[in-house]
């Protein structure tokens, strides 16, 4: 018992570490421009048929392809917010909700019709790396996953943190109208952060790809989880999303042993409502019933 | 008045025709999934339809009464969900006249078709729909051709009660109605055959991280595995078994090592078997039809790939009502639901019988499975070869898989 218990609470950071890079995306376009991105799904799948692409056709090592997918879902990101969102930005909640919902049905048509609904796979192994204990094992490529997801995740701290865009973009994120008084561009700082929460998902998604097979409609499954992430790590936090994101799962991995998985689902989103009822501002906030 | 007469006479010999054109074609409906998650499943059944209406018009049509009835398909794009089903079934019977019905993919959407088909009496042959629940519950104009899903699981057991009496099995499920199906008939049949089940665990169909699963395995000391669920679920599930090196010596999963994609998880599919409606290598004689082999190559023609069981199911179909047609001598339903009923023969896909009774009428009686494992050949590759029943087995099962991975 003890050492299913052990494998079961690796295995749930681990995967905890990738659930979390995945909803730091969803969570910086939510706190800097109040949007809540429904293509958040769809970028997650395109990372993973980036990688597909990226090693099969152009037979890069599956780890270096992230680059390249961080860069292009950068640039995707940015022309998406100028066609699609700009224009709704600062309206109410639903039009900008419709806007992000009417490219996730874009990029999911399309998809379709190019790789249809059919499971794609990379095939990624490390074994030098893999850990064994007792019949258990932790594949290397859950470990590396892990490890690159928080290097990106501290990376985009550092961005955020110690650099003059990344002040720019909490100037605009704690109040939009006070950074333009003081010269910030805030539409090329709005557009540029929906970039890089869309270029954090799709390498979510790079990450993700390394580990299990996917289809198109792989990223909804991540979706719902980012949010309940969000919830728990609080809307807009960063530091708090890579947080709920291990939280999410260790509760997958911890409960496992001990009630049928199929119940996974439930516990989590009971979860989800009683951290609304109890901490609305996230885990991290620590303010009983605070607004 | 002449010039009435005449208008008359014109407006006459323009309807006429095309009246009697309009009686000479049979109208088959049936909504599909072009989209959504169903998508891989449904296409190669589409594809099935597809090759026996073109076969079909090509041979001059179905023949009943003295009349030969063009074949057309009429099909939308159900999205893979169940509110489309409805609304696209009475559609297809209300708006487009269509005089049969083909199910769409899955149990769950045939479920729904099936409401819609028996409201309007119309004859619906299901196919890709192994869930027998349905035919229980006192329909009249459903035909089932897959095996029932309780049965699914059985050859798997089989196969393992000959090689370890005292295997301990794990049944790890998706909880949809067709994998739980499967899941329960399984628990069923091992227990009568004095198997022992060490965990039965379900899990939800969108799963994609099984490290708890497979961790409950592990501790339940389990060495053979089956279950699974439908493609997306059950490749990540044989990907995962592999990646934590679960030490399995047999693992039989349903649907996803079907589908000639499954070979692409390379070494993770290498040894794990599939309980099968139809393989391309069975040596059935058929009563009408092409034979296994025909079928095969006619396909691969067309589709340059081999057909699965999901596309030998459509064409099936197909074949099926037409016999039953060409049988009643007429496309009247009460007439053709009585051939059917009466149905007891071998085609390309196997046998077929429906049950005729009030309890289960239309439930696939007839057909049998086949084990299929995916083994390395000679070229290096995987190929799907039938290894249970031993009587229509081309290669032999590997087992245990442990000394296989290595």
């Amino acid at each position: 018992m003890i050492f299913d218990l052990t494998a079961s609470v690796i295995n749930g950071v681990l995967v905890g570490a990738i659930y979390g890079l995945a909803a730091i995306g969803l969570t910086l376009i939510f706190g800097v421009m109040n949007v809540i991105n429904l293509m958040h799904g769809a970028t997650i799948a395109l990372g993973m048929f980036s990688l597909y692409l990226l090693t099969t056709a152009v037979g890069l090592n599956p780890y270096l392809a992230i680059v390249p997918v961080l860069l292009g879902g950068f640039v995707f990101g940015v022309l998406v917010y100028w066609i699609a969102v700009h224009r709704v930005i600062g309206s109410s909640d639903l039009m900008t909700l419709l806007a992000t919902f009417a490219v996730n049905m874009i990029i999911i048509g399309v998809g379709t019709a190019v790789w249809t609904t059919s499971p794609y796979n990379v095939d990624v192994s490390v074994p030098q790396l893999a850990i064994s204990m007792h019949g258990y094992t932790i594949p290397g490529t859950q470990i590396v996953a892990a490890v690159l997801a928080v290097i990106l995740a501290t990376l985009l701290y550092g961005l955020l943190y110690h650099t003059r865009l990344g002040k720019a973009i909490r100037a605009v994120a704690n109040n939009r109208a006070a950074a333009e008084l003081m010269g910030i561009n805030t539409r090329w700082v709005l557009a540029i952060s929906f970039g890089i929460g869309i270029a954090v998902a799709a390498g979510a998604g790079v990450l993700i790809a390394t580990l299990f097979p996917f289809t198109i409609l792989s990223g909804a499954n991540y979706e719902l989880k980012s949010f309940v992430v969000v919830v728990l790590g609080g809307l807009g936090d960063p530091a708090g999303a890579m947080l709920g994101g291990i939280v999410l799962g260790l509760i997958e991995g911890v409960t496992a042993p001990f009630v049928n998985v199929s119940w996974t689902p439930v516990i989590e989103f009971t979860l989800f409502v009683i951290i609304l009822v109890l901490f609305p501002a996230g885990l991290l906030a620590f303010k009983w019933g605070r607004k | 008045m002449y010039k009435m007469f005449a208008g008359v006479l014109l407006a006459l010999g323009v309807i006429l025709p095309g009246m009697a054109l309009a009686q000479k074609t049979i109208t088959i409906g049936f909504t599909t999934s072009e989209t959504g998650k169903l998508n891989a499943d449904a296409a190669p059944q589409l594809r099935g339809f597809e090759l026996w209406r073109d076969q079909v018009n090509a041979d001059g049509g179905i023949k009943a009464g003295g009349t030969q009835y063009k074949v057309a398909l009429k099909h939308y794009d159900d999205q893979s969900s169940a509110g489309r089903v409805q609304q696209l079934y009475t559609r297809l019977i209300l708006q487009d006249n269509a005089d049969f019905l083909f199910s769409p993919y899955s149990s769950g959407l045939t479920s729904t078709a099936a409401v819609v088909s028996e409201q309007f009496g119309k004859i619906m042959i299901t196919t890709g729909a192994a869930e027998g629940k349905t035919y229980k519950l006192g329909n009249r104009y459903l035909f089932q051709m897959y095996t029932p899903a309780d049965e699914y699981l059985t050859s798997a057991l089989q196969a393992i009660k000959s090689k370890d009496p005292n295997a301990k099995i794990a049944l790890v499920y998706s909880n949809d109605g067709f994998s739980k199906g499967a899941a329960d008939g399984a628990a069923k049949a091992a227990k009568s055959m004095g198997l022992n089940v060490v965990l039965t665990e379900s899990y939800a169909p969108n799963t994609t991280d099984f490290g708890p699963v497979i961790n409950k395995i592990v501790s339940s000391g389990a060495n053979v595995l089956i279950g699974g669920g439908h493609y997306a679920d059950g490749s990540t599930l044989a990907r995962q078994l592999y990646d934590k090196k679960s030490n399995l010596e047999f693992i039989s999963l349903l649907v996803a090592p079907d589908i000639p994609k499954f070979a692409s998880l390379g070494k993770a599919a290498r040894g794990v078997t599939v309980p099968s409606q139809w393989e391309p290598t069975v040596a059935y004689k058929p009563d009408f039809g092409p034979t296994p082999e025909q079928f095969r190559e006619m396909f691969q023609k067309k589709y340059n790939t081999l057909p699965g069981y999901h596309a030998a199911g459509g064409y099936a179909a197909g074949l099926v009502l037409q016999h039953a047609i060409e049988q009643a001598g007429s496309i009247k339903t009460p007439a053709v639901a009585k051939a059917l009923n009466a149905m007891d023969a071998t085609t390309a896909y196997g046998h077929i019988k429906f049950a005729d009774g009030k309890q289960d009428h239309g439930l696939q009686v007839g057909h049998d499975m086949v084990l299929a494992q995916w083994q390395k050949g000679d070229d290096g590759k995987l190929h799907s070869k039938v290894v249970w029943p031993k009587s229509a087995a081309n290669a032999k099962l590997v087992f245990p898989l442990t000394t296989y991975h290595q």
